[in-house]
């Protein structure tokens, strides 16, 4: 754990140095590098800015609507079958469409269910596993432009639902007595 | 995505018309749009940084040491990238960015490799099978310690945060091999 997070915590400022260095070392104008090279991210988000504007209202609207409790109560059944809490529902939905709103959804449900419950352990491993799937095909799928995405998305929701029932059956194994 | 954004949108007016909401419709729309500029505001910043790092990383060549030192590994998964193109580092940048739980790094570097991925197909308005293996990885998130989760998870009073390293560790595993057999086994089937 402790080695994990202090090579996070390196990996950058030496990735940084290492590269300024063999630049210098090679008699590259590593300042002139840096700006011709920055100079570019203006045209890659503006590109983005579109892509993302769409998921996001859309996202948000889903949220507002009320659209959010209607699919939670129609899972909600479904999960009692297999003594699954009810909370994981509400992350399970909305990881996949938005991060800042999952963390939120995932603090409450260890704040109501306690730390050490299922719910908690549960979500905790779906935070971990699971991927704002959305954003990341919006701002990758932005960045190129591409139109035509065949089987992609399909692909993508599949793996995620997979993922969940992953990450539930591990808990379960993992923390038999929940 | 366009089938994704039209559910999402009809889906939710319908409901905030069912449920008396249309006036938190409306509300969430904007809300949307100025999150959408905030986030790429935010984007912009952390996207020109490692666009500058990656160009001193280019310039001095380092990029060809990178990318033969890595190929060896990208290459086993995705076939079709020549020897030695930039797309090799930068999808490996990522990887590792993801790897190790750096957010603000993977996302300009994944950016940067479909770029070079795009690059291998100009012109193209279809996707490649190499992006959407690209993004396929990416969306399992296959991480070593998720520490915002574990710092939540002690900040209320957990007996044991890191308890959950393993089963994430595994559910990661696991969701990426099963994702990447239904992309191989949907290419199978589409080809």
């Amino acid at each position: 754990m402790k080695t994990v997070s202090l090579i996070s915590q390196l990996i950058i400022p030496l990735f940084i140095l290492f590269t300024i260095l063999y630049g210098c070392a090679k008699r590259v104008r590593v300042y002139d590098c840096f700006i011709s090279g920055a100079k570019g991210g203006v045209g890659v988000v503006i590109r983005i800015f579109p892509y993302l504007l769409a998921i996001f209202v859309a996202v948000k609207a889903f949220q507002a609507s009320g659209a959010f409790e209607f699919a939670q109560e129609l899972l909600q059944g479904i999960l009692e079958v297999f003594h699954v809490p009810i909370d994981v529902v509400s992350i399970a939905l909305i990881k996949p469409l938005s991060g800042s709103a999952s963390l939120g959804v995932f603090t409450n449900i260890v704040k109501t269910n306690g730390p050490d419950s299922l719910a908690s352990l549960i979500s905790a491993v779906i935070m971990g596993s699971a991927e704002t799937t959305f954003y990341v095909l919006a701002i990758y799928l932005g960045a190129v432009g591409v139109k035509r995405t065949r089987y992609l998305v399909p692909v993508c929701v599949f793996a995620d639902l997979v993922g969940i029932i992953i990450s539930i059956s591990i808990v379960k194994l993992f923390f038999p007595l929940g | 995505m366009n089938t994704v954004w039209v559910l999402l949108i009809v889906i939710s007016i319908f409901f905030s018309f069912l449920n008396g909401r249309l006036d938190e419709f409306t509300k969430s729309i904007f809300e949307g749009a100025k999150s959408a500029v905030e986030v790429s505001l935010f984007l912009l910043g952390i996207v020109s940084l490692w666009l500058g790092i990656t160009k001193i990383i280019e310039n001095s060549g380092l990029i060809h040491r990178l990318s033969s030192f890595f190929q060896y590994f990208v290459r086993k998964l995705f076939k079709n990238i020549p020897p030695e193109h930039p797309a090799i580092t930068s999808i490996t940048f990522n990887f590792l960015a993801n790897l190790f739980g750096l957010g603000n790094a993977a996302t300009p570097l994944g950016i940067k490799a479909m770029q070079d991925l795009k690059a291998l197909n100009p012109g193209r308005e279809t996707i490649t099978f190499e992006m959407m293996l690209f993004i396929i990885v990416n969306t399992a998130s296959i991480q070593l310690i998720p520490f915002t989760v574990i710092g939540i998870l002690a900040d209320h009073g957990s007996k044991d945060p890191s308890a959950i390293v393993l089963p994430t560790l595994l559910a990661t595993f696991l969701s990426a091999l099963f994702a990447l057999g239904i992309l191989f086994a949907v290419r199978r089937v589409f080809k």
